[in-house]
């Protein structure tokens, strides 16, 4: 029998009327990775934000190592030994790793910052758990993956015993995926206690020792991994079966919608995206496959104006988009899902209502005149709130207090109903529970099939191969294959992604 | 040559103190996420303290203390209305610039009963401190000796701030502050402290220019003698980006076209032409540094 690290004992958390924590018991032995799992809005990232004192829980206690604490701020906690990578990373773009990493708690030379002992710290920290980052480096310069290395270190520098990640694995490719893996291991050696957040099944079975399930603010199972499956895990989270394949027929395309011919992003020798050309056809599911940093991100801002591109030709519908802006394209057919939902895909401090009018706005029936029609407005949002299943007390409420999940429902439902010929959609189930990814997977084949063309970019292959009806390969700004839906499969897709072409023919 | 004179050397890097102190004072705010407009306002009280200090006492030193307490209370304002009352501080700056203007000719009425400028004998100076190994040195004997002891310290504060900026925990916090003060609050920063110490002590160092801009030449105060040193001040924050080192330069940059401009008008041309010049160099500087900074990213 381990020692137990953490425990809760009926925390609740109320904001309003709603309930996010309804009488949560958590129990966590020392030195286990622990999974904590439940659909959006389930209350998962309060119970985090609680554990890690950002709030008060209104009922119940906390108990680490048997004894009772209460956290007065994250402060407190970090000096309890908690430590927590948030999804939206808290760092300094404009200081270094090692700034960001001591920052708060600096070695000291007299009067000044012991530069070198800092840096010395933060390596030897770096090394002992394998988290290659180089102290120096500037964090604004670093990717995603990178980014998240250096929070892990910003806990462990606070010599966290106790570390909370929640859906760390969202932002991050599969062979960061990997990577961070390979820290938590090194962690769990260490007899380090992990709190981790996923809706992502396979990971859970890959690398957690125990499953606590979470619905609707309550406990319904708990489990020790190696004696669950999935399908235990989904019904325990949602009450029912979820179908996990996508069923669909082969596709029919129809008339080219998109049409780029030899776009360019960036000059001189090597550009970011590199006189690529490729058609999209009316009634096709196309995905863009790619380790991150190949172009894919250029290319999708040039295709919705918000990049200008350097050189070549994108005809959307016909018309010459090559030089428009975001508003012109999406007067010329175009939808789109952007990869950032905080930030590009809704207006956080505006109500669910208003974030799912955006673009309709001009239309009849919700404008009549110079004014907007707040009944026809509502009920819109109402409708689709509804069909969506977000979580929300009514269509008022403002999308910044939604759950992770809930908001890139928002982002859907709205891009989804425009009937744009054209639909870009990046990341679309990024941070969604299985449920939710089954729903949008079988929206996004019934917009195909009423002859939508559809540009799929996910850093989820199993996304890209369920859904695609022909996949390319981004390799270094350039289209490197262009495969049938049949011939991909994840090894052949791993291959080309790494350049390789030679051993795919 | 003697295109420009040793003594306009000696008075331009005389001149050059209160926008330095200044942009010191803005470099530090920004530092910490509070955009600082309002040193046009904090020079002119300083002025108009020290002033009242050294007359009253007959001491120099009293005024440059009373230019200290001044402006550091006038500075409660911004470094309080930014932070705990989460008001707007371009708004606060606009007003207390305002303020500044209205307040100290009002009391320049009441207190001494002149409208427009009060000189007096009774006002002290700041003496020039004459350093004897240097002095006798051409060029570099009026550039480093015969200034004020506001002037020196100004430089040795200019290093004092970089250094603190670059080199300690402290200056690693502000600095962390203003680029994301919620980051900074979760590692355990007290946000709202560090902003209103350093609002306080860029109130410090604007007194201490509003000081040697009233007492570091002839002991007078005239309305509104700030005359826009206080927004230069503001262009080399923003042209420095917050380096107090670069804003330093840019300083001395303007510093050398206002010099500039007194020669070319010494040569005979009109001066309506030659005022311009420390604008057109400003302008210039600002178009350089925004070139530099522009990417291709449209949205
Ligand atoms: N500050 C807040 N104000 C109001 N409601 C909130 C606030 N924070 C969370 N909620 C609500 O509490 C519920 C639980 O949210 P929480 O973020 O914990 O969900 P989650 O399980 O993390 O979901 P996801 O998987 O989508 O991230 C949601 O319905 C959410 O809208
Ligand atoms: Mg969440």
């Amino acid at each position: 029998m381990q020692m137990v690290e953490l425990e809760t004992a009926g925390i609740v958390k109320r904001f309003g009327t709603l309930v996010a924590n309804d009488g949560i018991d958590l129990s966590v032995a020392r030195g286990e990775v622990h999974a904590v799992m439940g659909e959006n809005g389930a209350g998962k990232s309060t119970l985090m934000s609680i554990l890690y004192g950002m709030q008060a829980p209104d009922e119940g206690s906390i108990l680490l190592r048997g004894q009772e604490v209460r956290f007065r701020s994250a402060v407190d906690a970090i000096d309890h030994g908690m430590g927590m990578v948030h999804q939206a990373f808290k760092l300094f773009n404009s200081l270094t790793v090692w700034e960001n990493v001591v920052y708060g708690r600096e070695p000291r030379r007299g009067p000044a910052l012991d530069r070198r002992a800092a840096i010395a710290q933060v390596g030897a920290l770096a090394e002992r758990f394998r988290l290659s980052v180089d102290p120096t480096a500037r964090v604004g310069d670093l990717s995603v993956g990178v980014r998240q290395r250096v929070e892990i270190l910003k806990a462990l520098y606070r010599d966290a015993r106790i570390l909370i990640l929640d859906e760390p694995t969202a932002v991050l490719t599969p062979q960061e995926r990997d990577g961070l893996f390979d820290v938590i291991r090194t962690l769990k050696a260490d007899q380090r206690t992990i709190l981790f957040v996923t809706h992502k099944l396979h990971e859970v079975m890959a690398i957690t020792d125990s499953v606590t399930v979470l619905r609707q603010g309550r406990v319904t199972e708990r489990m020790a991994t190696r004696d669950t499956t999935p399908a235990e895990i989904i019904r325990a989270m949602t009450g029912r079966v979820v179908n996990l394949t996508v069923d669909r027929k082969p596709a029919t395309p129809g008339a080219a919608v998109l049409d780029v011919q030899g776009l360019t992003v960036g000059t001189g020798a090597k550009p970011v995206v590199d006189k690529l050309s490729f058609r999209l056809h009316a009634g096709e599911i196309v995905g863009i496959a790619g380790v991150a940093g190949n172009g894919q991100t250029e290319l999708i801002e040039a295709l919705t104006g918000l990049r200008r591109p350097d050189g070549g030709r994108v005809t959307l519908s016909g018309r010459d988009v090559t030089e428009a802006d975001v508003e012109a394209h999406r007067a010329a057919g175009l939808a789109y899902v952007p990869e950032d939902r905080a930030v590009t895909g809704t207006a956080r401090a505006a109500s669910a209502a208003d974030n799912l009018l955006m673009g309709y706005q001009r239309k009849a029936p919700f404008t009549e005149g110079l004014r907007l029609n707040a009944k026809a407005v509502a009920e819109h949002a109402r409708r689709l709130i509804g069909r969506f299943g977000v979580k929300i007390a009514d269509e008022t409420v403002l999308v910044g207090t939604l759950s992770g999940g809930n908001l890139q429902k928002v982002v859907i439902a709205r891009e989804l109903t425009h009937q744009a010929p054209l639909l870009i959609a990046e990341q679309p189930t990024r941070g969604v529970d299985v449920g939710a990814i089954e729903f949008i997977h079988a929206e996004l084949v019934a917009e195909r099939d009423r002859g939508r063309a559809i540009l799929l970019v996910s850093a989820e292959l199993s996304e890209i191969l369920a859904l695609s009806d022909r996949i390319l390969v981004m390799y270094e700004g350039r289209i490197l294959a262009d495969l049938p839906a049949g011939a991909a499969d994840e090894d052949r897709l791993g291959l080309l992604m790494a350049g390789r072409t030679g051993q795919a023919a | 040559m003697d295109f420009i004179s040793a003594f306009m050397v000696n008075s331009t890097v005389q001149a050059i103190t209160p926008i330095l102190l200044a942009a010191l004072a803005g470099s530090l705010c920004a530092r910490v996420g509070v955009f600082n407009i309002a040193m046009e306002g904090q020079l002119l009280i300083g002025a108009f303290c020290a002033v009242a200090g050294s007359h009253y006492t007959g001491s120099a030193a009293v005024g440059v203390a009373a230019a200290l307490v001044g402006t550091v209370v006038f500075s409660l304002i911004l470094a309080y209305g930014a932070t705990v009352f989460r008001g707007d501080a371009v708004v606060i700056c606009i007003g207390m610039n305002l303020l500044a203007s209205g307040l100290t000719a009002y009391l320049l009425r009441q207190l001494f009963g002149v409208s427009g400028v009060f000189s007096d004998p009774n006002i002290a100076e700041l003496a020039k401190i004459r350093i004897a190994s240097i002095q006798s040195i051409p060029w570099l004997g009026w550039i480093v000796s015969r200034q004020t002891v506001l002037t020196y310290l100004s430089w040795a504060l200019t290093a004092l701030v970089a250094y603190v900026l670059y080199r300690t925990p402290m200056g690693l916090r502000l600095r962390g502050v203003g680029e994301d003060p919620e980051a900074a609050g979760t590692m355990g920063i007290d946000v709202r402290r560090y902003r209103v110490v350093t609002v306080l002590a860029a109130g410090a160092l604007t007194g201490l220019g509003g000081a040697q801009l009233s007492l570091g030449t002839v002991g007078i105060f005239s309305e509104d003698m700030s005359a826009g040193r206080g927004w230069i001040a503001v262009v080399a924050v923003m042209l420095g980006r917050d380096n107090p080192l670069l804003a330093a330069l840019a300083c001395v940059l303007f510093g050398i076209a206002d010099a500039l401009s007194v020669k070319l008008q010494a040569q005979g041309l009109p001066n309506q032409l030659t005022d311009i010049v420390p604008y057109v160099v400003t302008l210039a500087a600002l178009v350089i540094s925004y070139r530099r900074k522009r990417g291709t990213r449209l949205a």
